[in-house]
């Protein structure tokens, strides 16, 4: 039997409210573990469907420097990877949106895949995105994520051949992570034209929902992710608004890119 | 705290293709690089088997490289160890001072091969970033090199190399700003440039297919001493010796005695102040598993899994992690990894620098060490002395991986010299077994 998808769930009922999904990212424990909280729940209670809370890492390949200064911060700061458990449980009690963890995978791995699973699963967490984690190598992340219900959110990128894009879809529940660009997370000016075929690749092989990230930072860009995909992923405009205006800083974007989430009926 | 050999492998071990080399290996990489690895890896499998690729790549090695490297053995350094010979494979003769160039040739003609015309690296004592500027020019390529920001002051002289061959060296300023973090923005470059770029990784660690790529490339080296030390000595060593970091010249000089059981192989990793200190680079012997730059293999984490930043006098040695086959070497037993401090590599590089005329990289310096190590060993143990006969002396092959040059300056401050007005030599008290 297939686990009930908290994500999926959150993107279906945007879709029912006719709304493009809004999927915010923020890292846990920047600048503190109370504020990243607070951030999180002001993203979820001015219009995020999704949360991606992101665990602090030494080494984040596919990130660009506005998000690796914030969790070198947090590491600085002293994040342990278990105080991400209860960064997310503190969100879900406030908020009702999803909330998902984004970690790079040598984390999940010191930890051990089932510890992990399961104190997220007992957090309240949906599930986990993972960028340096492909399908091939997932096989005990296949069966925690069943066993503890979570969602597993892989990436799918312009580049990955029809074969690969498949095996992402088969293997992802929740929602597929659309790269939008070859390139890391960071704020650009337009949404690359890539992005509209990687959601059709995703779709034509079989995929639910596919959620575009990378380069989305206004209203405008997330109108038009919502032509053609079922959410659009903000991370680096949030971290900058959190950098510097705080929790309500955040809350206000949230609020200005929601407006870029009504569709046409 | 030595990790212990812990799977039974009947071998063989040469030529294994990877992704896995037993539970390490892999391709822990994002999406979007799987696309340009499955590029590089069939370019890789297709070009080994062409005759017209192999030709190419054996007349560089011959006419651009300088190969076969000579072995040169060192008797006036091997002294103090009687019954026991060392030679030395100087791959620090080949153009651009170490054994780098082997793989950067082989690599900088697959990319070629791939229509790219942009090459990139990341570089921490410089030599892989030397070499890597040097294909580029030869093959009429861009080149971008990396380098941690404290690397760049280390080894200023080969940042000067590089630009003077055509290369853009960018100085990486984030995390600990040595060579693991030059891995991550090369990696960075690559996910936005894969169209035009190969990522010419420099050693035996990243994802399926460059471990056993690199390996590949450096195998050249293995396969000379083997027959190079048949013809000199009519028999087989009883140990061969290389310094690891990454581990791509001990895993070339390995790989041609990897089936030879009674040839032992010895890697020697960076102690830095002593591993008990926790500044070290010493990966396996730290013997913590775990997933790095696209591959599960040993390498230096906390207890929550953040890398730790590696110390070690020698830049080329300074990463937290090892090649996921030496990982699995490790586990089989069939090769064993000793780390040697800081201070013991400058003794040796001192001894072999007074003793044969020939000054080594400060990486290479630590396989002379462990060497010297071995030779105490045995002799300890009674397989070696004074009156051992000609035909049972015991013979190790060092991988002399590259030349001195770049380290002078370290060197230099590290014996307290370069002051040519000094009364007194130094060095006369730092190692009295030298011969002056």
């Amino acid at each position: 039997m297939t686990p009930h998808s908290k994500a999926g769930s959150a993107l279906d009922a945007a879709r029912a409210a006719g709304r493009t999904a809004l999927v915010g990212y923020l890292p846990a424990g920047y600048p503190t573990i109370d504020e990243s909280v607070e951030a999180a729940v002001q993203l979820g209670r001015n219009g995020a469907d999704v949360i991606e809370i992101g665990l602090p890492y030494t080494d984040p390949v596919m990130d660009g420097p506005v998000i690796q200064d914030a969790t070198t911060v947090a590491l600085r700061n002293g994040f342990h990877t278990r105080d991400v458990f209860e960064v997310v449980h503190r969100i879900t009690e406030r908020t009702d949106a999803a909330v998902v963890v984004m970690t790079y995978w040598n984390l999940v791995d010191r930890m051990g895949v089932d510890e992990f699973a399961r104190r997220l699963a007992e957090a309240g967490g949906a599930g986990l995105v993972t960028p340096d984690l492909v399908p091939e190598e997932a096989a005990e992340w296949f069966e925690a994520s069943d066993r503890h219900g979570l969602d597993r959110v892989f990436l799918t990128a312009p580049s990955s051949s029809d074969e690969r894009v498949a095996l992402t879809v088969r293997s992802s529940r929740g929602f597929v992570y659309g790269v939008s660009v070859m390139g890391v997370t960071g704020a650009r000016d337009q949404v690359s034209s890539a992005a509209e075929s990687v959601v059709a690749r995703a779709k034509a092989a079989g995929a639910e929902h596919v959620c575009v990230g990378l380069g989305i930072s206004r209203p405008e860009h997330v109108a038009e992710v919502g032509r053609y995909a079922d959410g659009a992923i903000v991370g680096t405009a949030l971290v900058k608004a959190l950098r510097d205006g705080g929790p309500d800083a955040v809350g206000a974007l949230a609020r200005e890119l929601a407006t870029g989430t009504a569709r046409e009926a | 705290m030595s990790s212990q050999p812990s799977i039974e492998f009947e071998g063989p071990f040469q030529g294994q293709s990877g992704p896995y080399f037993g539970r390490f290996g892999g391709q822990w990489m994002p999406e979007s690089l799987m696309g340009a690895l499955q590029q590089v890896t069939e370019t890789y499998e297709a070009a080994r088997e062409d005759p017209d690729f192999v030709e190419e790549l054996r007349g560089l090695y011959r006419d651009y490289v300088n190969r076969p490297s000579l072995l040169t053995e060192a008797p006036r350094f091997a002294a103090d160890s009687p019954g026991v010979r060392v030679f030395l494979k100087r791959e620090d003769l080949n153009h651009t001072g170490s054994h780098k160039i082997n793989n950067v040739i082989g690599q900088a003609l697959l990319a070629r091969r791939m229509g790219k015309t942009r090459l990139i690296a990341e570089t921490g004592a410089g030599q892989h970033g030397v070499a890597t500027a040097t294909a580029a020019a030869l093959f009429g390529m861009e080149c971008t090199v990396y380098m941690g920001e404290e690397d760049t002051r280390r080894q200023a002289l080969n940042v000067a190399r590089m630009q003077m061959l055509g290369a853009e060296v960018i100085p990486v300023t984030v995390g600990a700003r040595t060579l693991k973090d030059a891995i991550n923005e090369a990696l960075r470059d690559w996910v936005a440039s894969v169209d035009t770029t190969h990522y010419l990784l420099g050693t035996v660690t990243g994802p399926h297919p460059f471990p056993a790529m690199v390996r590949w490339f450096h195998s050249v080296i293995g396969e000379e001493a083997r027959q190079q030390v048949l013809e000199q000595t009519g028999r087989l060593p009883a140990a061969v010796a290389a310094c690891v970091g990454g581990g791509s010249n001990a895993m070339g000089l390995f790989h041609g005695f990897m089936d030879d059981p009674e040839v032992e192989l010895y890697g020697f990793e960076a102690g830095g102040d002593g591993v008990e200190t926790g500044r070290h680079a010493a990966s396996i012997t730290l013997g913590r598993t775990g997933v790095l730059h696209g591959a599960r293999t040993y390498l230096m984490q906390d207890e929550d899994g953040q890398t730790i930043d590696s110390h070690s006098i020698s830049a080329g040695l300074d990463y937290p992690a090892v090649g996921p086959e030496h990982a699995f070497l490790h586990d089989t037993g069939r090769a064993t990894y000793e780390p040697v401090t800081d201070a013991e590599c400058m003794d040796a590089l001192l001894r072999l620098t007074r003793t044969e005329g020939i000054m080594p990289a400060i990486e290479s310096a630590h396989a002379l060490a462990g060497a010297l190590r071995l030779a105490r060993r045995w002799a300890d143990d009674g397989l070696v002395g004074q009156d051992t006969p000609e035909g049972q002396e015991r013979i190790i092959i060092v991988s002399l991986s590259g030349r001195g040059d770049k380290d002078v300056a370290t060197a230099a401050a590290w014996f307290g010299l370069g002051e040519a007005e000094e009364e007194k030599d130094p060095l006369e008290e730092m190692d009295p077994g030298v011969e002056q």
